[in-house]
């Protein structure tokens, strides 16, 4: 049913109406999903408010372009194939495939790891070049971007570990695969962020 | 099955864990009724400290040069502490992390949250907040005094009191408290989408609930403006970045601080600022358009627009933030577009005021505690909201802007009103709480000793704000514009103030002697149809329905339906088992005209 007519539905002219229009809750997406998702939007509203403060901030006329650093390239390839590593893992998780689950899970948070390692090799290549997250507002702003969006990543990490804990438990593992699909999203939608956030890095 | 409906599979995990020993049912628990307790205990103790505070102020203000214990710098750190704590720990915690907790559940016919962990764990992040914004009073320098707009580069430099310690212990404590409010917030919207019990459609919620959901959503939009400025503000603060603050001279010398944009600032912490003025208006919206149902024994009028007015101030209020910043010498296209849209948020607004009022129009007005208060809440919302028109206009707004007509404003509209509601629905929610009513004579006494205090202290602002007196002075010192007639209405607010605040401990003493001496309510003492008056047991147990959920077949408002023998009938009554006072009535039709 769609929003528009739900919302537009005249609720005191059907009493007693459980079916149809008035009828049962129905739920498409597991509450996990559905606060998943609802977590994404808050997360977007807030790395769109940074998007827009550094982006307003590089128009004006004292902004010194940072030359980034080319490691940058390395850790976008890193994350990429984290993120698809992640999707091997779903996709074994739904076929209930406990080897192949367990390499991918594995090969992701290593490629993950291996990222925000490289983000901060990133941040010391510039510090040792003499840009300090007191000089330009470029600068600065590389730093806090960057440092937030890995910040996002490391707590993935922390959830994904738990959902391994779980899935070597037997009475908890039914209930931590359909939690891998959910690792999945946060991943796709962080490296999303993350080319955003690179493509703005380099073009300001 | 791809389509599983969770009111049914909430009912097999029905059974579990009622908590025993005391520490896992009252202080650890995930349960959302005694998280709502924690969180509204925690946020009234808290607004008694900002209470304190706006006594301090009054004593400098209505009697300078009589305190000699109130230095400036210490009436500065009251006024930004005052400020902070009101409209974020005290109103945003208390309507939505206390009346969210407590009523989405009960009134939507769930067993609980969605997500019962992340609810303990929000309340407790909470506590840590406010025990962080605590901890400011007692370092050396004390809290931020900065006002509570936090405006930079006044907050970082030298000169304003608490630039070392206090300022950081703010924004840490606002990071932290964003954090819970993330964890609960997810929690409401969730569990209204996906927890609803069979036949509870969304357009068969009660108004209490759209108006909390509604405001989630918009705090969950909002609140990351604030994260954002708060990280950013630190980092300038601790580490000397420059997101904010500009070259300037400080004391004489060149500051290390370089290209910074303390416009920028403003523009992002209105961005949280403005919603969050909705965020606390909302859930009030709400609670009043359920307490005038109940109390006029009438059906809201014009339920649907109610729900839709409610969803559009919600989306407006994400695109008038820049009307407080008119003075900020902004581009006057750029004002006149956000002039506009502050006059259209004005539309359903007003369609809420006049809802209301039509509701009780030829309703069968009981004047009970709780419908005075919503009575009150309206004449003071028409106050406030009628001077909001005047300062959302530019041409208005310039004169006006930093006098005490923009204080007596935004007290009577988003502190005066919102508190009224709370008033009314804690005499309203209470039995339900506790099985026990409160007060009558007491809570008589309270409400029309707040009402004509508050006028008293408010009303008169905005006369002195249209001589010009300017906001955030710790003393008027000898200007030539104020008469000496300003200093004794400034007293005389005082003394209101004072009044006021006495009477909140009348108010204070009713909740605690009515928990164990109030008349015991029964399960509906306001014969009242929404769900949360229908549980097996009051106050609720854990699971709130026993092993049945409720079943809705009816819209929220059903009172004093034709034909029926008792003048409302509960959501969860079928038609066919409505009792008739007249036995040859047959059917509904008609019966909502």
């Amino acid at each position: 049913m769609s929003l528009f007519k739900q919302l537009t539905a005249k609720p005191w002219e059907h009493p007693d109406d459980l079916e149809g229009f008035h009828g049962k809750v129905v739920v498409k997406h597991s509450t996990g999903q559905m606060g998943l998702w609802l977590f994404l939007a808050v997360v977007s509203s807030m790395f769109m408010l940074f998007i827009v403060s550094y982006f307003t901030r590089s128009q004006f006329p004292d902004w010194e372009k940072l030359t980034d650093p080319n490691i940058l390239w390395l850790n976008t390839g890193l994350l990429v194939l984290a993120s698809v590593a992640m999707q091997f893992a779903t996709n074994a998780a739904s076929q209930d495939a406990a080897n192949k689950l367990r390499y991918s899970l594995i090969v992701s948070g290593l490629l993950t790891v291996a990222f925000v390692g490289g983000q901060l090799m990133a941040w010391e290549q510039l510090i040792s070049a003499g840009f300090y997250v007191q000089g330009n507002p470029s600068t600065a702003f590389f730093y806090l971007v960057t440092g937030l969006h890995a910040v996002h990543l490391l707590g993935g990490l922390w959830y994904m570990l738990l959902v391994a804990v779980r899935l070597s438990r037997k009475n908890q593992r039914a209930k931590a695969l359909k939690s891998i699909a959910l690792c999945a999203t946060y991943w796709h939608y962080l490296l999303l962020v993350w080319l955003i956030l690179f493509t703005l890095l380099l073009r300001t | 099955m791809a389509y599983v409906a969770i009111a049914d599979r909430d009912h097999e995990e029905y059974h579990d864990h009622q908590p025993q020993s005391f520490i896992w049912k009252y202080v650890w628990s995930q349960d959302h009724k005694v998280i709502a307790i924690q969180y509204s205990l925690t946020a009234i103790a808290i607004g008694l400290v900002a209470l304190g505070l706006s006594l301090v102020m009054r004593l400098q203000l209505g009697f300078p040069d009589t305190f000699s214990f109130i230095t400036p710098d210490q009436y500065y750190q009251a006024i930004t502490m005052h400020g902070m704590i009101m409209v974020v720990y005290l109103l945003t915690a208390l309507l939505l992390g206390g009346f969210g907790n407590y009523l989405i559940p009960l009134m939507i016919g769930a067993r609980d949250m969605v997500f019962p962990f992340m609810n303990m764990l929000s309340y407790w992040v909470y506590l840590l907040s406010v025990i962080v914004l605590c901890a400011s009073f007692f370092i050396s320098g004390g809290p931020t005094g900065g006002g509570w707009t936090l405006y930079p580069p006044q907050v970082i430099l030298p000169g304003s009191p608490g630039v070392g310690g206090g300022i950081v212990l703010m924004l840490l404590s606002l990071v932290l408290f964003i954090v819970a409010f993330t964890m609960g917030g997810l929690n409401y919207v969730t569990t209204v989408l996906q927890a609803r019990c069979r036949g509870m459609t969304l357009m068969r919620m009660p108004l209490t609930v759209w108006g909390i959901f509604t405001a989630t959503i918009l705090g969950l939009l909002a609140f990351p403006a604030l994260l954002v400025t708060g990280i950013m503000l630190l980092l300038d603060s601790v580490l000397g970045t420059s997101f904010f603050m500009p070259a300037l001279l400080s004391m004489g010398e060149i500051s290390e601080h370089d290209g910074g944009s303390p416009i920028l600032f403003q523009h992002l912490f209105w961005f949280f600022g403005h919603p969050e003025v909705y965020i606390v208006a909302l859930p009030a919206f709400g609670a009043v358009s359920d307490l005038v149902a109940v109390h006029a024994r009438k059906n809201i009028f014009g339920y649907r627009m109610m729900v839709w007015a409610i969803i559009s101030i919600g989306v407006i209020s994400f695109i008038v933030w820049a009307h407080h910043m008119y003075v900020s010498g902004m581009n006057p296209y750029f004002g006149f577009f956000f002039a506009t849209t502050t006059l259209i948020i004005a539309v359903p607004t007003a369609l809420k005021v006049y809802n209301w009022v039509l509701t009780l129009w030829r309703g069968d007005i009981h004047m009970t505690v709780p419908m005075l208060f919503v009575i009150g809440f309206i004449f003071t919302f028409i106050n406030g909201g009628i001077t909001g028109l005047f300062l959302g206009n530019v041409a208005v707004d310039m004169p006006l802007s930093d006098t005490y007509f923009v204080i007596g404003h935004f007290h009577m509209v988003m502190g005066v009103s919102p508190i009224l509601v709370i008033f009314g629905a804690i005499y309203h929610w209470y039995p339900k709480i506790t099985g026990r009513m409160l007060d009558d004579r007491l809570g008589r006494i309270h409400f029309w000793a707040t009402l004509f205090g508050t006028y008293a202290i408010y009303l008169p602002m905005h006369y002195l704000g249209i001589l010009g007196l300017p906001r955030r002075y710790y003393a008027m010192g000898d200007t030539s514009f104020i008469p000496d007639s300003a200093q004794a209405m400034n007293a005389g607010i005082s003394i209101a103030a004072f009044f006021v605040a006495a009477v909140q401990m009348i108010f204070l003493f009713n909740m605690i002697w009515s928990r164990k001496h109030g008349k015991p309510s029964g399960g509906n003492p306001w014969k009242a149809t929404t769900l949360e008056w229908q549980t097996p047991q009051t106050p609720p147990l854990h699971g709130n329905w026993g092993p049945e959920l409720p079943v809705v077949y009816r819209w929220a408002y059903d009172y004093s339906v034709p034909g029926a023998a008792d003048d409302y009938i509960p959501q969860t009554m079928a038609s066919e088992d409505v009792p008739r006072s007249d036995p040859d009535y047959h059917g509904e039709e008609g019966a909502h005209s």
